[in-house]
């Protein structure tokens, strides 16, 4: 209609490149802008380069490249900017982190150390991003198990709730203790309810879809069809109530509306639920001081008796890191309280500036923007809602963790993707990540039959599932 | 179900554009004010780990950093601390900066606009931004004159020593009893620091007051030039009119007004010179009447009086003169420098300095030259006339009357051998329970002047009957003076 091809229906003829060797190029890219961070904060510090750069610089490296070969063999025609890039920001949190743990011990000579543990959860989630790859062929598959999944994504929300499991830090009741190990389990959560509505909503979107009643210009949905939705908001309040994390309530709630909208083409369901949400929160705001607390650093962060140390510090790294920041290890993080964790952001804000902060938050931006792409691109309606529910995740927890930082929205505590410090985020994340790389490989992988084409995704989704099973 | 997911990619876009705005908000735009807020640690941690200028005198440190193997790398070290206390001030981690540690910190910690090109410079060639260094107009032998002068009285005397180069306005010496030593309050270790503050601050002499400038006291007798200046000037006198001496002034309310020790003055009618040269009361009170206290404001005010124009030490206290219409009785109290007049010393030296001058006051200054880290001279303070208080004639008027003052009057401690001094003592009384303040201003040489002084003594612990200007002050002014004139 507006005269150029969509996206959706590439011109006959018109095969995606495998791309292989310019995602090998910005991977080395990638390594260059972790090692060298580790180099520079290095010399920052200590004033040399660090002794253990070769034994790291490799062991990095070769995660870098196992991956890219991972890829290679299985994924030939994956999209090849994302792997680059969350190389090149998981090195540089490391690296980050790295200095942070350095400014602790200068202050304290007992401190904990954490970049260690860091690189060994970048090993699991890059052997569990291989993994995802290679059992997972297609992703069609995960369809069969979407109830699966949900149960699973339900159980894991609310397991820091059972008594001896669950273990509440700095306010929130996200985490669960498994002997030595302590876990936030909401971060594999998400993905397996982003694996649920994408099944679900493939299944039960016609339904959904049928038009209620229209309402000043927009198509209400029915009553009936309330019910799952009714459900989800529950859920995220829930969450907000029992475990008091605004951030993963607004992820959950908003992943699953974007969700609706995209499989119903619906609009009207943005417009209840985002009131549903409005309300929920409002309520909660009312109810919780633990809530009122929040927005009142965010409104006043100044005043006294606001609880907001830790994000005026973060305020004053960011603003002494100004355009170019001091230099990697030239800054004092340290200054933030636990900035190896979800003020991340203000470290490197502190160190690398505007400069750096922009730059990664226009990587978070390409990496929204390639999986929306793949969104696009995928001939079938699971794999849309797959990579769609996938990139939105991505990016409002982007926004809620770096806005709340940077005080442009209430803090709520999220971790900053490959990032901060935390096994589970990471290996959550880098798992997100072969999901997304898999359904780019279906999608930009040339059409086996040219037949079955013609009849277009939508009905061609539906026979190719019955076929896997 | 493209045409949503475009919408969602649209949205998305739009979230990142605002994260990238309000980073830009937050880094650029607003930095500068959150780098000046006051809790903002880390731009006081970088400060100290930045090599500080000195404050130099005569071509040496007084204040200096000097590095040292902790975390804040530099500590500031003050040479004379106790000489030097008020005019440096400290450098404290914990309770900032005072005085020209304060007032000049821009230079000293680099900050300053006009090391832009070095700051770029250290930065491209990653060396650590260094501060300027500040020389003072301080004289080394005039500044150690007049502290001796105060240790002297004892080490609880209470009192201030400013001197001035008249034709400048060149400050160059000011001391301040009790000092207080600045290298314990710059010290790192910073629970000592707290206590030595609880100490300082409840140290009932107070010690971090300078004296010379932030307190006013009343400036009893000296205060007389100025009741003189404005006679002279009215044009109605000169300083062979006769004024009334003799018998105290009677007030139809009010206590009358006698001459000190119940004198004469030498006569009922006596010379505008000789009342000044034996410090008359009656004859002061009497002239206050005369010219009226609209004269007697205005030249207070001429000389300075009601202003602070001192720009290089902070708090200066402004010099006061009672406003509005005043009953006869204040008014004449008021002419002998008593009733509500008081004055900082440097106030009482710009009287000094002013009539040295020609009647011209020059505006003080203690920063002389601001210099880069590479010690070149980046700006030296120019000379500035601040107000003409009188005219050339009444200023050598007066200074022949503060000469007969010192040759053969009340101020004859103050006398130097081969150069002619001109001085006024004070002796003031303020309240009865406490020991009246010791005064003495002069300037030296009469006919070519190179220094200006007032020294105010406000308690030596000796017996009340003892303390006057000419035995407390008149002695320390003529050590400042003979250090500037002959070094």
């Amino acid at each position: 209609m507006s005269g150029r091809t969509p996206l959706g229906s590439l011109p006959a003829g018109f095969t995606h490149r495998r791309r292989r060797g310019a995602e090998l190029f910005l991977l080395l890219l990638a390594l260059v802008v972790g090692i060298g961070a580790y180099a520079a904060v290095g010399i920052g510090v200590e004033g040399e380069v660090p002794v253990n750069i070769v034994g790291y610089g490799g062991w990095l490296a070769g995660l870098c490249l196992g991956a890219h070969v991972v890829v290679r063999l299985l994924a030939q025609y994956a999209d090849p900017v994302i792997l680059p890039i969350v190389a090149a920001l998981n090195g540089l949190g490391l690296a980050v982190i790295h200095r942070i743990d350095l400014g602790k011990l200068a202050k304290d000579k007992d401190a904990t150390v954490l970049a260690g543990d860091q690189l060994v959860w970048m090993t699991l989630g890059v052997v569990l991003f291989a993994a995802v790859l290679i059992v997972l062929r297609d992703h069609r598959r995960l369809q069969a198990y979407t109830y699966t999944a949900g149960f699973a994504g339900i159980v894991l929300l609310l397991m820091p709730l059972v008594p001896v499991l669950g273990q509440e830090i700095r306010g929130a009741r996200i985490w669960i203790n498994v002997g030595p190990l302590s876990f936030q389990p909401g971060e594999v959560a998400k993905v397996c309810l982003v694996v649920f509505f994408a099944g679900y909503l493939v299944l039960h979107r016609d339904a959904l879809a049928l038009a209620g009643k229209r309402f000043a210009g927009l198509d209400l949905p029915r009553a009936r069809d309330l019910g799952p939705i009714l459900a989800m908001w529950g859920l995220s309040l829930a969450v907000l109530v029992f475990q008091r994390d605004l951030g993963s309530s607004l992820l959950f709630f908003g992943v699953f509306l974007t969700m609706l909208y995209v499989a119903t083409e619906r609009p009207g369901w943005l417009v209840v639920g985002s009131s549903l949400f409005l309300g929920g929160a409002y309520l909660g705001y009312l109810l919780f001081p633990h809530v009122q607390s929040r927005v009142e650093a965010w409104l006043h962060p100044f005043s006294a008796d606001s609880n907001s140390f830790q994000i005026v510090q973060g305020m004053y790294g960011m603003a002494w890191g100004g355009l170019v920041g001091r230099g990697l290890g030239l800054g004092d993080p340290t200054m933030i309280p636990i900035a190896e964790s979800d003020f991340i952001f203000a470290a490197i804000g502190e160190e690398l500036g505007l400069t750096g902060t922009m730059a990664i938050i226009v990587l978070y931006g390409l990496i929204v923007e390639r999986s929306l792409r793949t969104a696009l691109v995928c001939r079938d309606a699971f794999g849309k809602l797959l990579a769609t529910g996938l990139a939105v995740v991505f990016a409002l927890q982007v926004f809620v963790v770096i806005g709340g930082v940077t005080k442009l929205i209430p803090l709520t505590g999220l971790t900053t993707p490959f990032l901060s410090y935390g096994g589970s985020s990471l290996v959550a994340n880098w798992a997100i990540i072969g999901l997304l790389l898999r359904i780019s490989d279906q999608a930009r992988r040339p059409m086996p039959d040219l037949t079955a084409d013609e009849d277009g995704p939508g009905q061609d989704d539906a026979t190719q599932v019955v076929s896997l099973r | 179900m493209n045409k949503p997911i475009r919408t969602m990619a649209l949205f998305c876009m739009l979230l990142f554009a605002a994260l990238l705005a309000n980073a830009t908000w937050l880094q650029y735009v607003s930095a500068g004010d959150l780098n000046a807020r006051g809790d903002n640690n880390r731009v006081r941690n970088a400060e100290y780990s930045n090599k500080r200028g000195a404050i130099l005198v005569g071509g040496r440190a007084v204040a200096e950093s000097v590095a040292v193997r902790d975390e804040y790398k530099y500590q500031r070290v003050y040479r004379q601390p106790f000489k030097y206390a008020q005019l440096t001030g400290f450098y404290s981690y914990v309770y900032g900066r005072d005085a020209i540690e304060l007032t000049e910190n821009d230079v000293l910690s680099g900050s300053d606009p006009r090391f832009f090109v070095e700051r770029v410079v250290d930065m491209v060639g990653d060396n650590q931004p260094k501060g300027g260094s500040v020389s003072l107009t301080i004289d080394p032998d005039a500044q150690s004159a007049a502290f001796a002068g105060l240790q002297d009285l004892g080490d609880r005397a209470e009192g201030a020593v400013v001197a001035l180069e008249p034709s400048s306005g060149k400050i160059l010496a000011m001391a301040s009893s009790p000092s207080y030593n600045p290298n314990l309050l710059s010290s790192h270790d910073f629970g000592a620091v707290q206590d030595i503050r609880q100490d300082l601050l409840a140290d009932e002499a107070r010690p971090l007051l300078n004296r010379a400038t932030q307190e006013v006291y009343p400036p009893g007798s000296t205060f007389k030039l100025v009741t003189a200046a404005a006679a002279l000037e009215s044009g109605e006198y000169t300083p062979d009119s006769l004024v009334k001496g003799g018998t105290p002034l009677a007030f139809d309310s009010g206590q009358p007004l006698p001459n000190e020790n119940g004198s004469d003055c030498g006569g009922s009618r006596i010379t505008l010179t000789d009342a000044l040269r034996v410090s008359c009361n009656v004859a002061f009170g009497w002239l206050g009447l005369q010219v009226g206290d609209d004269a007697l404001r205005e030249q207070a005010q001429a000389f300075g009086f009601g202003d602070t124009y001192l720009r290089d030490l902070p708090r200066q206290a402004a010099s006061r003169f009672p406003t509005g219409d005043l009953e006869p009785v204040y008014q004449a109290y008021s002419a002998i420098g008593q009733y509500e007049v008081a004055a900082t010393p440097l106030q009482m030296a710009m009287v000094a300095a002013g009539i040295a001058n020609q009647g011209t006051t020059m505006r003080p200054y203690v920063v002389d030259e601001v210099r880069a880290p590479d010690l070149t001279v980046l700006e030296k303070t120019g000379d500035e006339a601040y107000r003409e208080a009188v005219s050339p004639a009444v200023a050598r008027q007066l200074t022949e009357m503060m000469v007969a003052v010192v040759d053969t009057g009340t101020g004859t401690a103050a006398q130097i051998p081969g150069v002619q001094v001109a001085g006024k003592t004070g002796t003031a009384q303020s309240q009865a329970d406490r020991p009246p303040y010791a005064w003495f201003v002069s300037f030296a040489p009469a006919d070519d002047p190179k220094v200006a002084v007032a020294v105010m003594v406000e308690d030596a612990g000796v017996a009340r009957d003892t303390i006057s200007g000419n035995g407390l002050a008149a002695p320390i002014a003529r050590s400042v003076m003979e250090a500037v004139i002959d070094p």
